[in-house]
Protein backbone atom coordinates (compact mmCIF):
# COMPACT_ATOMS: atom_id res chain seq x y z
CA UNK A 1 0.00 0.00 0.00
CA UNK A 2 1.07 3.76 -0.69
CA UNK A 3 -0.33 6.74 0.62
CA UNK A 4 -0.11 10.19 -1.30
CA UNK A 5 -0.62 13.99 -0.53
CA UNK A 6 -1.74 16.16 -3.24
CA UNK A 7 0.44 18.95 -2.05
CA UNK A 8 -1.87 21.29 -4.38
CA UNK A 9 -5.45 20.20 -2.19
CA UNK A 10 -3.43 20.16 1.47
CA UNK A 11 -3.74 23.22 3.09
CA UNK A 12 -2.54 22.34 6.45
CA UNK A 13 -5.14 20.76 8.76
CA UNK A 14 -2.78 18.30 9.95
CA UNK A 15 -5.19 15.37 10.35
CA UNK A 16 -3.10 13.18 8.90
CA UNK A 17 0.30 14.10 10.78
CA UNK A 18 -2.20 13.62 13.93
CA UNK A 19 -3.26 10.45 13.22
CA UNK A 20 -0.69 8.54 11.52
CA UNK A 21 2.79 10.27 12.03
CA UNK A 22 4.71 6.73 10.91
CA UNK A 23 3.26 7.88 7.30
CA UNK A 24 3.00 11.98 7.27
CA UNK A 25 5.26 14.47 8.21
CA UNK A 26 4.24 18.19 8.28
CA UNK A 27 7.12 21.05 6.60
CA UNK A 28 7.86 24.75 8.56
CA UNK A 29 4.13 25.66 7.03
CA UNK A 30 2.37 23.20 8.47
CA UNK A 31 2.00 21.39 5.09
CA UNK A 32 1.78 17.62 4.90
CA UNK A 33 3.98 15.12 2.55
CA UNK A 34 4.46 11.41 2.79
CA UNK A 35 6.90 9.93 4.58
CA UNK A 36 9.14 6.92 2.84
CA UNK A 37 7.94 7.34 -0.61
CA UNK A 38 4.63 6.69 0.59
CA UNK A 39 5.12 3.26 0.86
CA UNK A 40 2.66 2.15 3.98
CA UNK A 41 4.68 -0.20 6.22
CA UNK A 42 2.87 -3.96 7.27
CA UNK A 43 0.30 -3.29 9.74
CA UNK A 44 -0.01 0.27 9.12
CA UNK A 45 -2.75 0.04 6.59
CA UNK A 46 -5.46 1.10 8.95
CA UNK A 47 -3.66 4.26 9.98
CA UNK A 48 -3.30 5.03 6.43
CA UNK A 49 -6.85 4.95 5.66
CA UNK A 50 -8.05 6.61 9.14
CA UNK A 51 -5.45 9.50 7.66
CA UNK A 52 -7.51 9.50 4.44
CA UNK A 53 -11.11 9.29 5.83
CA UNK A 54 -10.24 12.33 7.82
CA UNK A 55 -8.71 14.90 5.36
CA UNK A 56 -11.27 18.06 5.01
CA UNK A 57 -9.57 18.37 2.02
CA UNK A 58 -9.29 15.11 0.16
CA UNK A 59 -5.90 15.33 -0.26
CA UNK A 60 -4.80 11.87 0.14
CA UNK A 61 -4.90 9.42 -1.65
CA UNK A 62 -4.17 5.47 -1.19
CA UNK A 63 -3.01 2.79 -3.69
CA UNK A 64 -3.37 -0.82 -3.04
CA UNK B 1 -31.42 39.83 24.38
CA UNK B 2 -32.88 42.13 21.85
CA UNK B 3 -33.29 41.57 18.65
CA UNK B 4 -30.80 43.14 15.87
CA UNK B 5 -32.29 46.63 14.38
CA UNK B 6 -34.03 44.63 11.62
CA UNK B 7 -37.15 43.17 14.42
CA UNK B 8 -37.93 40.10 14.00
CA UNK B 9 -37.66 37.42 11.30
CA UNK B 10 -40.98 36.72 9.34
CA UNK B 11 -39.55 34.16 6.96
CA UNK B 12 -36.26 31.96 7.94
CA UNK B 13 -36.33 31.26 3.58
CA UNK B 14 -36.32 34.73 2.26
CA UNK B 15 -35.82 36.74 5.76
CA UNK B 16 -33.26 35.23 7.44
CA UNK B 17 -31.83 37.31 10.52
CA UNK B 18 -27.92 35.23 11.63
CA UNK B 19 -27.31 37.73 13.85
CA UNK B 20 -30.56 37.24 16.00
CA UNK B 21 -31.14 35.41 18.98
CA UNK B 22 -33.49 32.85 17.03
CA UNK B 23 -31.44 31.73 14.85
CA UNK B 24 -28.52 31.17 17.88
CA UNK B 25 -31.26 29.71 19.65
CA UNK B 26 -32.77 27.18 16.83
CA UNK B 27 -30.02 27.15 13.98
CA UNK B 28 -29.84 23.11 13.49
CA UNK B 29 -34.06 23.14 13.25
CA UNK B 30 -33.50 26.06 10.88
CA UNK B 31 -31.40 24.53 8.82
CA UNK B 32 -33.17 20.86 8.82
CA UNK B 33 -36.87 23.10 8.07
CA UNK B 34 -35.47 25.51 5.14
CA UNK B 35 -33.71 22.18 3.70
CA UNK B 36 -36.83 19.59 3.71
CA UNK B 37 -38.95 22.51 2.22
CA UNK B 38 -36.24 22.62 -0.67
CA UNK B 39 -34.77 25.95 -0.08
CA UNK B 40 -30.83 24.64 0.36
CA UNK B 41 -29.68 28.28 -0.05
CA UNK B 42 -31.98 31.34 1.98
CA UNK B 43 -31.48 34.93 1.21
CA UNK B 44 -32.46 38.08 3.17
CA UNK B 45 -32.57 41.66 2.58
CA UNK B 46 -31.00 42.41 5.93
CA UNK B 47 -27.41 43.83 6.25
CA UNK B 48 -27.70 44.72 2.47
CA UNK B 49 -28.92 41.68 0.92
CA UNK B 50 -27.35 38.25 2.29
CA UNK B 51 -26.87 34.50 1.52
CA UNK B 52 -27.03 31.59 3.05
CA UNK B 53 -26.45 28.41 1.85
CA UNK B 54 -26.66 25.12 3.72
CA UNK B 55 -25.37 21.90 1.92
CA UNK B 56 -21.51 20.39 2.53
CA UNK B 57 -21.24 21.04 -1.68
CA UNK B 58 -22.23 24.69 -1.43
CA UNK B 59 -19.99 25.22 1.35
CA UNK B 60 -17.10 23.75 -0.13
CA UNK B 61 -17.66 25.39 -3.79
CA UNK B 62 -17.94 29.06 -2.53
CA UNK B 63 -14.87 28.40 -0.28
CA UNK B 64 -12.52 27.15 -2.92
CA UNK B 65 -14.30 30.24 -5.47
CA UNK B 66 -12.09 33.05 -4.71
CA UNK B 67 -12.74 33.92 -8.61
CA UNK B 68 -15.71 34.87 -7.73
CA UNK B 69 -16.35 35.07 -3.94
CA UNK B 70 -13.80 37.76 -2.30
CA UNK B 71 -12.87 37.57 1.26
CA UNK B 72 -12.63 41.37 2.24
CA UNK B 73 -15.84 41.36 4.46
CA UNK B 74 -15.38 38.17 6.67
CA UNK B 75 -17.65 39.13 9.13
CA UNK B 76 -21.14 40.37 7.74
CA UNK B 77 -21.97 44.04 8.93
CA UNK B 78 -24.66 46.47 8.63
CA UNK B 79 -22.44 48.62 5.81
CA UNK B 80 -20.94 47.09 3.05
CA UNK B 81 -17.24 47.29 2.76
CA UNK B 82 -17.62 49.37 0.02
CA UNK B 83 -18.90 52.01 2.56
CA UNK B 84 -16.70 51.51 5.65
CA UNK B 85 -14.92 54.52 5.60
CA UNK B 86 -10.82 54.99 5.18
CA UNK B 87 -11.33 50.66 4.59
CA UNK B 88 -8.42 48.85 3.13
CA UNK B 89 -9.89 47.37 0.20
CA UNK B 90 -9.51 43.97 -1.88
CA UNK B 91 -7.33 42.28 -1.99
CA UNK B 92 -5.55 43.20 1.15
CA UNK B 93 -8.55 44.09 3.51
CA UNK B 94 -8.30 45.55 6.95
CA UNK B 95 -7.16 42.25 8.88
CA UNK B 96 -4.81 40.60 6.30
CA UNK B 97 -4.65 37.56 5.38
CA UNK B 98 -8.05 36.53 6.70
CA UNK B 99 -9.29 39.32 4.63
CA UNK B 100 -7.20 38.69 1.60
CA UNK B 101 -7.13 37.87 -1.53
CA UNK B 102 -4.81 35.81 -3.67
CA UNK B 103 -2.50 36.60 -5.05
CA UNK B 104 -1.98 38.82 -1.90
CA UNK B 105 -2.96 36.40 0.33
CA UNK B 106 -0.31 33.53 0.16
CA UNK B 107 1.92 36.09 0.97
CA UNK B 108 0.22 37.33 4.14
CA UNK B 109 -0.59 34.04 5.04
CA UNK B 110 3.24 32.42 4.34
CA UNK B 111 4.14 35.04 6.85
CA UNK B 112 2.49 33.56 9.71
CA UNK B 113 2.03 29.81 9.08
CA UNK B 114 4.96 28.58 10.47
CA UNK B 115 4.55 30.15 13.84
CA UNK B 116 1.31 28.73 13.71
CA UNK B 117 2.79 25.10 12.57
CA UNK B 118 2.17 21.94 14.85
CA UNK B 119 5.95 21.89 15.98
CA UNK B 120 5.44 25.59 17.19
CA UNK B 121 2.49 24.93 18.61
CA UNK B 122 3.29 21.44 20.29
CA UNK B 123 5.27 22.98 23.13
CA UNK B 124 2.67 25.50 24.21
CA UNK B 125 1.07 22.38 25.60
CA UNK B 126 2.68 22.27 29.34
CA UNK B 127 1.80 25.85 29.85
CA UNK B 128 -1.65 25.14 28.51
CA UNK B 129 -2.13 22.93 31.21
CA UNK B 130 -0.87 25.26 33.77
CA UNK B 131 -3.38 27.52 32.59
CA UNK B 132 -6.31 25.05 32.86
CA UNK B 133 -5.38 23.79 36.66
CA UNK B 134 -4.95 27.33 37.72
CA UNK B 135 -8.22 28.27 36.75
CA UNK B 136 -9.74 25.12 38.70
CA UNK B 137 -7.23 25.42 41.66
CA UNK B 138 -9.25 29.27 41.46
CA UNK B 139 -12.42 27.75 41.93
CA UNK B 140 -11.81 26.56 45.46
CA UNK B 141 -14.55 24.24 46.90
CA UNK B 142 -17.28 25.37 45.00
CA UNK B 143 -19.98 23.49 43.93
CA UNK B 144 -21.80 26.00 41.34
CA UNK B 145 -19.21 26.78 39.33
CA UNK B 146 -19.68 28.68 35.79
CA UNK B 147 -17.54 26.88 33.61
CA UNK B 148 -18.00 29.50 30.68
CA UNK B 149 -17.20 32.65 32.63
CA UNK B 150 -14.51 30.89 35.13
CA UNK B 151 -12.72 28.27 32.75
CA UNK B 152 -13.29 28.47 29.21
CA UNK B 153 -13.40 32.17 28.35
CA UNK B 154 -10.18 32.38 29.57
CA UNK B 155 -7.84 30.11 28.52
CA UNK B 156 -7.74 31.03 24.80
CA UNK B 157 -7.05 34.91 26.16
CA UNK B 158 -4.15 34.06 28.25
CA UNK B 159 -2.29 32.00 25.71
CA UNK B 160 -2.74 34.50 22.93
CA UNK B 161 -1.85 37.41 24.76
CA UNK B 162 1.72 35.68 26.22
CA UNK B 163 2.16 34.60 22.25
CA UNK B 164 1.74 38.46 21.22
CA UNK B 165 3.43 39.70 23.96
CA UNK B 166 0.24 42.22 25.52
CA UNK B 167 -0.42 42.10 29.33
CA UNK B 168 -2.43 39.11 30.11
CA UNK B 169 -4.05 40.89 33.04
CA UNK B 170 -6.01 42.80 29.98
CA UNK B 171 -7.73 39.81 29.18
CA UNK B 172 -11.17 41.18 30.07
CA UNK B 173 -10.44 44.44 27.87
CA UNK B 174 -9.59 42.27 24.91
CA UNK B 175 -12.91 39.86 25.49
CA UNK B 176 -14.82 43.41 25.40
CA UNK B 177 -13.68 44.45 22.43
CA UNK B 178 -14.04 40.95 21.05
CA UNK B 179 -17.48 40.97 21.79
CA UNK B 180 -18.17 44.20 19.96
CA UNK B 181 -17.00 43.28 16.64
CA UNK B 182 -18.45 40.29 16.77
CA UNK B 183 -21.46 40.05 18.66
CA UNK B 184 -23.20 43.51 18.28
CA UNK B 185 -23.52 43.08 14.43
CA UNK B 186 -27.05 43.95 14.04
CA UNK B 187 -26.67 46.54 17.06
CA UNK B 188 -27.20 50.35 16.32
CA UNK B 189 -24.12 52.20 15.69
CA UNK B 190 -24.17 54.19 18.51
CA UNK B 191 -21.47 56.92 20.11
CA UNK B 192 -20.67 54.03 22.54
CA UNK B 193 -19.71 51.74 20.16
CA UNK B 194 -17.67 54.04 18.51
CA UNK B 195 -15.80 55.05 21.50
CA UNK B 196 -14.84 51.64 22.41
CA UNK B 197 -13.62 50.88 18.95
CA UNK B 198 -11.25 54.37 19.31
CA UNK B 199 -10.26 52.38 22.72
CA UNK B 200 -9.33 49.34 21.11
CA UNK B 201 -7.07 51.35 18.26
CA UNK B 202 -5.77 53.36 20.87
CA UNK B 203 -4.89 50.35 23.25
CA UNK B 204 -3.12 48.73 20.04
CA UNK B 205 -1.30 51.77 18.78
CA UNK B 206 0.69 51.43 22.52
CA UNK B 207 1.67 48.33 22.61
CA UNK B 208 2.78 48.48 19.53
CA UNK B 209 4.69 51.29 19.83
CA UNK B 210 6.08 50.05 22.89
CA UNK B 211 7.17 46.81 20.90
CA UNK B 212 9.28 49.03 18.48
CA UNK B 213 11.60 50.86 20.72
CA UNK B 214 11.50 47.55 22.93
CA UNK B 215 11.59 44.67 20.95
CA UNK B 216 11.46 41.10 22.59
CA UNK B 217 10.62 37.22 21.32
CA UNK B 218 6.70 37.72 20.49
CA UNK B 219 4.25 37.64 17.62
CA UNK B 220 4.01 41.31 17.81
CA UNK B 221 7.65 42.23 17.57
CA UNK B 222 8.17 40.11 14.55
CA UNK B 223 5.34 41.37 12.90
CA UNK B 224 6.93 44.58 12.97
CA UNK B 225 9.98 43.09 11.58
CA UNK B 226 8.37 40.75 9.02
CA UNK B 227 8.42 41.71 5.62
CA UNK B 228 6.39 41.23 2.62
CA UNK B 229 7.81 41.23 -1.43
CA UNK B 230 10.67 42.51 0.13
CA UNK B 231 9.57 45.53 2.46
CA UNK B 232 8.30 45.56 5.94
CA UNK B 233 5.01 44.94 6.43
CA UNK B 234 2.47 48.69 6.65
CA UNK B 235 1.52 49.34 9.88
CA UNK B 236 -1.66 49.36 9.34
CA UNK B 237 -1.12 45.31 8.25
CA UNK B 238 0.54 44.65 11.10
CA UNK B 239 -1.77 46.43 13.25
CA UNK B 240 -5.05 44.75 11.64
CA UNK B 241 -2.91 41.51 11.93
CA UNK B 242 -2.84 42.18 15.64
CA UNK B 243 -6.33 42.49 15.58
CA UNK B 244 -6.97 39.38 13.73
CA UNK B 245 -4.94 37.34 15.89
CA UNK B 246 -6.36 38.34 18.70
CA UNK B 247 -10.30 38.53 17.89
CA UNK B 248 -9.95 35.03 15.77
CA UNK B 249 -7.90 33.43 18.18
CA UNK B 250 -10.65 34.22 21.33
CA UNK B 251 -14.09 33.85 21.03
CA UNK B 252 -14.03 30.25 18.63
CA UNK B 253 -11.60 28.77 20.71
CA UNK B 254 -13.61 29.76 23.98
CA UNK B 255 -16.61 28.51 22.21
CA UNK B 256 -15.38 25.20 20.82
CA UNK B 257 -14.30 24.48 24.95
CA UNK B 258 -17.55 25.66 26.29
CA UNK B 259 -19.45 23.53 24.03
CA UNK B 260 -17.76 20.48 24.27
CA UNK B 261 -17.96 20.92 27.90
CA UNK B 262 -21.90 21.61 27.67
CA UNK B 263 -21.93 18.13 25.74
CA UNK B 264 -20.16 16.28 28.86
CA UNK B 265 -22.52 18.05 30.73
CA UNK B 266 -25.49 16.72 29.31
CA UNK B 267 -24.24 13.74 28.10
CA UNK B 268 -23.35 11.16 31.29
CA UNK B 269 -22.57 8.44 29.27
CA UNK B 270 -19.80 9.96 27.00
CA UNK B 271 -18.64 11.85 30.34
CA UNK B 272 -17.72 8.34 31.75
CA UNK B 273 -16.41 7.05 28.54
CA UNK B 274 -13.80 9.71 28.39
CA UNK B 275 -13.32 10.04 31.80
CA UNK B 276 -12.08 6.17 31.65
CA UNK B 277 -10.84 6.43 28.40
CA UNK B 278 -8.71 9.74 28.25
CA UNK B 279 -7.19 8.63 25.35
CA UNK B 280 -10.34 8.95 23.09
CA UNK B 281 -10.46 12.71 24.05
CA UNK B 282 -8.67 13.55 20.85
CA UNK B 283 -11.54 11.73 18.40
CA UNK B 284 -14.17 13.22 20.71
CA UNK B 285 -12.77 16.52 20.13
CA UNK B 286 -12.94 16.11 16.40
CA UNK B 287 -16.60 15.17 16.70
CA UNK B 288 -17.48 18.18 19.13
CA UNK B 289 -15.70 20.21 16.63
CA UNK B 290 -17.91 18.74 13.76
CA UNK B 291 -21.19 18.65 15.64
CA UNK B 292 -20.53 22.40 17.65
CA UNK B 293 -18.62 24.26 14.85
CA UNK B 294 -18.28 27.45 16.02
CA UNK B 295 -17.40 29.49 13.41
CA UNK B 296 -19.60 30.87 9.92
CA UNK B 297 -17.22 32.69 7.85
CA UNK B 298 -18.25 35.53 5.13
CA UNK B 299 -17.55 36.16 1.74
CA UNK B 300 -18.58 39.22 -0.29
CA UNK B 301 -19.83 38.85 -4.30
CA UNK B 302 -17.49 40.20 -6.53
CA UNK B 303 -20.15 40.59 -9.99
CA UNK B 304 -23.43 39.80 -10.71
CA UNK B 305 -23.52 36.15 -11.30
CA UNK B 306 -25.65 33.28 -11.03
CA UNK B 307 -25.51 30.63 -8.39
CA UNK B 308 -27.74 27.38 -7.83
CA UNK B 309 -30.43 28.74 -9.69
CA UNK B 310 -30.22 32.29 -7.91
CA UNK B 311 -29.07 35.47 -8.91
CA UNK B 312 -26.76 37.34 -6.63
CA UNK B 313 -25.46 40.57 -6.89
CA UNK B 314 -22.31 42.44 -6.67
CA UNK B 315 -21.53 43.24 -2.91
CA UNK B 316 -23.81 40.58 -1.49
CA UNK B 317 -22.79 39.05 1.13
CA UNK B 318 -22.54 35.34 1.45
CA UNK B 319 -22.26 33.12 4.53
CA UNK B 320 -20.26 29.85 5.06
CA UNK B 321 -22.06 28.44 7.61
CA UNK B 322 -19.52 25.66 8.54
CA UNK B 323 -21.44 23.93 11.02
CA UNK B 324 -24.23 23.65 8.51
CA UNK B 325 -22.13 21.91 6.35
CA UNK B 326 -20.77 19.94 9.18
CA UNK B 327 -24.67 18.80 9.46
CA UNK B 328 -25.13 17.26 5.86
CA UNK B 329 -25.96 13.65 6.04
CA UNK B 330 -24.41 13.62 2.54
CA UNK B 331 -21.23 13.88 3.69
CA UNK B 332 -21.89 12.53 6.89
CA UNK B 333 -23.60 9.20 8.54
CA UNK B 334 -25.68 10.05 10.94
CA UNK B 335 -25.06 13.24 10.80
CA UNK B 336 -27.47 15.04 13.53
CA UNK B 337 -25.69 12.43 16.20
CA UNK B 338 -22.72 13.09 18.11
CA UNK B 339 -20.78 10.15 18.12
CA UNK B 340 -17.61 10.91 20.02
CA UNK B 341 -15.43 7.82 17.89
CA UNK B 342 -16.54 8.52 14.96
CA UNK B 343 -13.62 7.39 12.36
CA UNK B 344 -14.33 8.95 9.70
CA UNK B 345 -14.62 13.13 9.89
CA UNK B 346 -14.08 15.06 7.21
CA UNK B 347 -15.65 18.18 9.29
CA UNK B 348 -14.78 21.48 8.05
CA UNK B 349 -15.10 23.52 11.44
CA UNK B 350 -11.72 25.60 10.85
CA UNK B 351 -13.22 26.38 7.09
CA UNK B 352 -11.58 24.57 3.79
CA UNK B 353 -9.54 26.04 1.10
CA UNK B 354 -6.82 28.73 1.28
CA UNK B 355 -8.30 30.55 4.18
CA UNK B 356 -8.54 27.37 6.27
CA UNK B 357 -8.11 28.56 10.15
CA UNK B 358 -4.88 29.40 10.67
CA UNK B 359 -4.60 28.64 14.34
CA UNK B 360 -6.33 25.56 13.97
CA UNK B 361 -3.05 23.91 15.55
CA UNK B 362 -3.89 25.95 18.71
CA UNK B 363 -7.39 25.96 19.43
CA UNK B 364 -7.22 21.98 18.71
CA UNK B 365 -4.16 22.03 21.69
CA UNK B 366 -6.49 24.59 23.56
CA UNK B 367 -9.21 22.44 23.23
CA UNK B 368 -7.94 18.96 23.95
CA UNK B 369 -5.94 20.10 26.93
CA UNK B 370 -9.06 21.85 28.54
CA UNK B 371 -11.23 18.46 27.99
CA UNK B 372 -8.69 16.74 29.78
CA UNK B 373 -7.60 19.16 32.75
CA UNK B 374 -12.03 19.64 33.86
CA UNK B 375 -12.53 15.59 33.50
CA UNK B 376 -9.28 14.97 35.33
CA UNK B 377 -10.51 17.66 38.31
CA UNK B 378 -13.96 17.03 38.00
CA UNK B 379 -15.13 13.94 36.74
CA UNK B 380 -18.83 14.46 37.05
CA UNK B 381 -20.19 17.49 36.79
CA UNK B 382 -23.98 18.15 35.37
CA UNK B 383 -25.47 21.74 34.28
CA UNK B 384 -27.31 23.70 37.18
CA UNK B 385 -31.02 23.12 36.61
CA UNK B 386 -31.95 26.42 38.10
CA UNK B 387 -29.91 28.56 36.39
CA UNK B 388 -29.84 29.63 32.10
CA UNK B 389 -27.10 28.09 29.48
CA UNK B 390 -26.85 31.10 27.45
CA UNK B 391 -25.72 30.97 23.72
CA UNK B 392 -24.02 33.70 21.75
CA UNK B 393 -25.48 35.39 18.60
CA UNK B 394 -23.73 35.92 15.42
CA UNK B 395 -21.04 34.35 13.39
CA UNK B 396 -19.71 32.74 16.18
CA UNK B 397 -21.88 30.26 18.17
CA UNK B 398 -20.66 28.82 21.52
CA UNK B 399 -21.92 29.39 25.01
CA UNK B 400 -21.34 31.74 27.56
CA UNK B 401 -22.76 31.11 30.37
CA UNK B 402 -22.25 27.90 31.75
CA UNK B 403 -24.04 26.86 35.46
CA UNK B 404 -22.51 23.92 36.39
CA UNK B 405 -22.89 21.67 39.36
CA UNK B 406 -19.62 19.78 40.36
CA UNK B 407 -20.53 16.19 42.20
CA UNK B 408 -17.28 14.89 42.45
CA UNK B 409 -14.07 16.16 42.13
CA UNK B 410 -10.62 14.43 42.18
Amino acid sequence: MRVHVDPAKCQGHNRCYALAPELFDVDDYGNAFELNDGVVPAGLEDKARLALANCPEFAISIEE
Amino acid sequence: MSETVYGPVTDWATDFDHGSPAYAANQHKIWDDLKNSGCPIAHTERYGGTWLPLTHEMVHSIAYDTDHFSSEGPVVGQLKPSEVPDRIGAPIGPVPPISSDPPFHNEARRLLLPAFSPKMIDPWRDEVIEICNKLIDDMGDADHIDAALQYSQHIPVMVIARMLGLPVEDGDKFRGWVNLVLSGIGEERTEERMQKFMEFNEYLAYHVTDHKENPREDLISFLLNAEIFGEKLSLEHAVGTVILLLIAGIDTTWSGIGSSLWHLATNSVDRRRLVENPDMIPTAVEEFLRAYAPVTMARVVKEDMEFHGVQMKKEDWVLLPFPAANRDDKQFANAHEVVIDREENRHAAFGLGIHRCLGSNLARLEMNVAVEVFLQRFPDFSVDANEMVTWSTGQVRGPRTLPFVVNARA
